[in-house]
């Protein structure tokens, strides 16, 4: 089985043709010595019915959030995708399509990509976007590295409450140029403390909400970054939250960024996801990866196109902007698919449902003896905290519920404190359940 | 009389935005029956009130939207798609079911080790069949695509030169013929790339790192099979040599269709090298991705390998994030595991033999291309070609007909075209890779197109530089779409009838 067409026959006409005895004689290029003896070592094929066999039972040993009553955010987020997304991004038209390299016969993907770039500016109040990158952390060091180039400096002040995967990315992205990272602290209330920026800043890097779910002020940051001619980059790892909370654009971010998998991307224990980046009209031509332009074909009529590709890996090379190529297109039609669905409206009430969720949810916990840590306003995502709490959520069988993320597994220092996201998939049931197993 | 259709039931469709009308709905929003939370109370100067010009569209039209304009796209499924270098094979609808599964879509990143065994075990598993394919000796599965995976890679190369305390390594030996994604790789590294220019024959001589190879080397990168579809020859001496020298030797795996089963990289003397899982191993395109860019090291790179890895530990599986030399971290979370899955369906379906075939056949297929188009176009080189093959438009020049042209009266003959233009080290190449799944049939049409464009080149050239005439759209605008760029919609630039820019 290899879903190849030949039949001995056809092969054999296409051997006279090339004029060879055997297939064989086509890898004569390949030196003896190097030709493989014998096999690969694999296992043995499996037809259709018995490969989903293999395949049923690994999945099976997973703790689907299908089945479990999940409370567990952190930059990955259960939300609900209507059956309309999976029937139109299925189509093989858009699944088995590439870049649209050849605009006249990719239209569909062009103008699908046209609008995610329009949706990701209408989202973060900013002008221009890309056709997306590989996930909100690698977005998140492209905008740093686009900091750094417009600005030609060579510091990155990095907010705490920035995904501390994200983070890590960035700090591996950032390593190879020898740019320098200096945290900035969060506050008592939960929020990122504004230090002094040095002269020599790039940008500073926040997230909004937080990694510990907080509504970060923007403002004052994107001051003090213009005063001391720096970006300010905002990165949001649950954009469903921008559908409430004040666009970064709008608070004076030059750089918004972040991860779109809650808008209709499957979990997936963790990718393929949706990176965006989205910055100013002044920046275009510093921007990573694909660009889709609006033009016109010969005849005058509307048409799409990828475009500004100079700055782009094939054609500059070393001098490029990213090395990027392959994105996650198929991801950024999902989002596009699942934006267009719930619209205006659809999204701002789905917004709500997931605040009135964790406004319950804290309550509830507070209620049962627990502590709210932080202050500031929270979105779908807050922490907990209390002695004996993470041994508490550890004895919960995770088929029945994923209690939240203990804090304790990204930073030592934040013992006995759980991370609780509650969306519209969780009910009110669940979390008085959760308040019962996780109460001292 | 206004007709939807632009052609027949070939439909016009507008922009999102401009089918939006206020108050329009799509999907239901169930109301959690818990206490509502006004926001403007809770955030204050933080609220927001609406998000302007966001679609207001109803089911139907997102369904008709996105039908039509899928509609106008050429992929796979509606045809041959002899992309070079891209590798558009068939991709199993069993795999989409695969990935689809609840224990595999609905599985969330940071679950714990005991409800996420299933899932390392299948990347374990992938591991273990990637190191076996590549005859080498660890796999990271968290590169997003190829070019992470090259980032990854460089990286490795360079914690280990560090490691050794050999500091002074900061050049990367790059062949013309790479794609662009290596040396933007390699810079993104902070590496200086060193060219080397490959001769008349397409392939690098160890000779031409004459002069290269020195204390600065830190490696030597080359896909194999190159861009020209040809099998680097001497690649175990090149690799030694760069090995004499202190270097190491990374290979674009990116080619590996023309080598399941025929050859390992880890026999030539390669040290690193990344898989594209969306190109050998079936995984979708996508339009444009997701891929996924697994990367195969020797075990003196293992301890440089990205953060977390999985481990065995007897039945049980591990995310051992303790790797003091690690060059961190390069995903949000472990990858596209969604790749990973189809690629292993893929490879569980197909087994040792069946990858052979896939070989066997991508290789045959190019081969009796090039076999019947050598009469009509020029090639740059006379060596035996692998899984691809690429064709120059040097006689169609004599008439005035480009590439560009050939590549666009492709499509009115129902095809998607070739790579073209690449790579750059051939003046109006058109590099074509039909992959194992075409048929005879489809390539002897493919053929006869290829040949019918040819001909008209030299009787009717004008009909080949005014293609295509039978798209959705004509020959579209490059040039005012980057003088102009427009990247958004905007109420103000809107050239619908309703629109500012009418």
């Amino acid at each position: 089985m290899s879903y190849t067409p030949h039949t001995p026959d056809d092969i054999a006409r296409m051997l006279g043709r090339i004029g060879v005895s055997s297939v064989g004689d086509l890898f004569d290029s390949v030196p003896e010595s190097l030709r493989s003896r014998g096999e690969l070592k694999l296992a043995r094929p499996l037809a259709e019915q018995a490969l989903l066999g293999y395949l049923g039972e690994l999945a099976g040993r997973n703790a689907s959030c299908e089945r479990t009553a999940s409370f567990l955010g952190g930059g990955a987020y259960h939300h609900f995708i209507p059956a309309t997304v999976d029937a139109l991004a299925s189509r093989g038209e858009f699944l088995t399509a590439y870049t649209p390299y050849q605009a006249e016969v990719s239209q569909g993907t062009l103008q699908a990509i046209f609008e995610f770039q329009t949706l990701m500016c209408q989202l973060t109040g900013l002008e221009v976007a890309n056709a997306s990158l590989y996930d909100g952390a690698s977005a998140t060091a492209e905008s740093a590295l686009l900091a750094l180039r417009t600005t030609k400096r060579r510091r990155v002040l990095l907010g705490a409450g920035v995904h501390p995967h994200y983070a890590q990315v960035l700090r591996t992205y950032l390593e190879g140029i020898g740019a320098e990272i200096q945290e900035l602290p969060i506050g008592p209330d939960g929020r990122t403390e504004l230090a002094e920026v040095p002269a020599d800043t790039a940008c500073i890097v926040l997230q909004q909400p937080n990694f510990f779910g907080c509504v970060e002020q923007l403002a004052p940051f994107a001051r003090a970054a213009q005063a001391a001619g720096a970006l300010l980059v905002s990165t949001t790892a649950e954009p469903l939250a921008l559908a409430l909370v004040q666009p970064p654009g709008a608070e004076g971010a030059d750089v918004a960024c972040g991860e779109a998998q809650s808008f209709g991307v499957p979990l997936s224990f963790g990718g393929p996801y949706a990176g965006f980046l989205t910055t100013r009209q002044k920046f275009v031509r510093q921007l990573p990866g694909r660009l889709i332009g609006e033009s016109v074909d010969s005849q005058g009529e509307r048409a799409f196109v990828m475009t500004l590709t100079t700055r782009e890996q094939h054609i500059r090379r070393e001098k490029a902007t990213s090395n990027i190529c392959t994105n996650q297109g198929l991801m950024a039609l999902r989002v596009t698919i699942w934006l267009a669905l719930h619209g205006k409206q659809g999204l701002r009430e789905l917004a709500e449902s997931n605040l009135a969720l964790a406004h319950y949810a804290r309550a509830k916990l507070r209620e049962v003896g627990l502590e709210l840590p932080y202050s500031a306003p929270v979105f779908n995502e807050f922490v907990v905290a209390g002695r004996g709490l993470t041994a508490r959520a550890a004895k919960v069988d995770p088929t029945e519920m994923l209690p939240g993320l203990s804090l304790e597994r990204i930073d030592p220092r934040r013992r006995d404190q759980l991370l609780i996201c509650t969306t519209e998939m969780n009910t009110r049931a669940e979390i008085d359940r959760l308040a019962e197993v996780l109460a001292p | 009389m206004t007709t939807p259709g632009r052609s027949g039931l070939l439909f016009r469709e507008p922009t999102l935005f401009e089918r939006s009308r206020p108050g329009r709905r799509g999907v239901p929003i169930d109301r959690p029956d818990v206490p509502a939370v006004d926001p403007r109370e809770l955030l204050g100067a933080s609220a927001r009130d609406e998000i302007t010009d966001f679609p207001e569209v109803s089911e139907l039209e997102v369904v008709r939207h996105f039908t039509r304009l899928s509609q106008w796209n050429f992929s796979i499924d509606t045809g041959t798609y002899p992309l070079g270098s891209c590798t558009m094979k068939y991709n199993p609808r069993l795999n989409e079911r695969a990935a689809a599964l609840p224990g595999f879509a609905s599985l969330h990143p940071l679950a714990p080790e005991g409800a996420i065994q299933g899932i390392l075990a299948l990347g374990y598993t992938l591991e273990e069949v990637l190191a076996e394919i590549s005859g080498l000796d660890r796999v990271t599965l968290q590169p997003a695509a190829g070019a992470q995976g090259e980032f990854v890679g460089m990286k490795m190369i360079q914690a280990y030169h560090r490691a050794r305390g050999d500091l002074k390594r900061d050049r990367v030996i790059i062949p013309n013929t790479a794609h662009g994604t290596n040396p933007a790789s390699a810079a993104l590294n902070g590496l200086e790339v060193v060219e080397l220019r490959v001769g008349p024959d397409g392939i690098v001589h160890p000779e031409d790192l004459d002069g290269l190879l020195d204390e600065r080397t830190a490696a030597f990168m080359l896909t194999n099979p190159n861009t020209l579809g040809v099998f680097e020859t001497y690649v175990e001496e090149i690799a030694s040599r760069v090995h004499a020298a202190g270097g190491l030797v990374y290979m674009d795996g990116a080619n590996m269709n023309a080598l399941l089963g025929v050859a390992k990289p880890g026999h030539m003397g390669v040290d690193v090298m990344h898989f594209n899982l969306h190109k050998t191993f079936s995984t979708p395109h996508g339009g444009g991705g997701p891929g996924s860019g697994p990367v195969a090291v020797r075990n003196i790179l293992a301890p440089y390998l990205p953060v977390p890895v999985i481990r065995r530990e007897g039945e049980r599986y591990v995310l051992d994030e303790e790797f003091p030399n690690t060059v961190g971290r390069v995903h949000g979370f472990m990858g596209n595991v969604g790749m990973w899955i189809r690629a292993l369906a893929f490879i569980r379906t197909l087994g040792a033999d069946g990858l052979a075939d896939v070989t066997r056949c991508a290789v045959l297929n190019a081969n009796y291309l090039l076999a019947a188009l050598r009469s009509s176009y020029d090639l740059p080189h006379g060596r035996r070609v692998m899984h691809e093959c690429v064709l120059t438009d040097k006689r169609q020049q004599a008439h005035g007909v480009s590439t560009a042209d050939i590549a666009k009266r492709m499509m009115d003959y129902g095809f998607h075209p070739p790579t073209i233009y690449f790579p750059l080290v051939v003046s109006g190449a058109l590099m074509i890779e039909p992959t194992e799944n075409e048929s005879l049939e489809s390539l002897d049409a493919l053929i006869e197109a290829l040949e019918s464009i040819a001909r008209e080149a030299a009787t009717e050239p004008d009909t080949v530089r005014n293609a295509p005439t039978r798209t959705v759209v004509r020959r579209v605008d490059e040039v005012r779409a980057a003088r102009q760029p427009r990247l958004r919609w905007t109420r103000e630039t809107d050239p619908s009838p309703s629109g500012g820019g009418a």
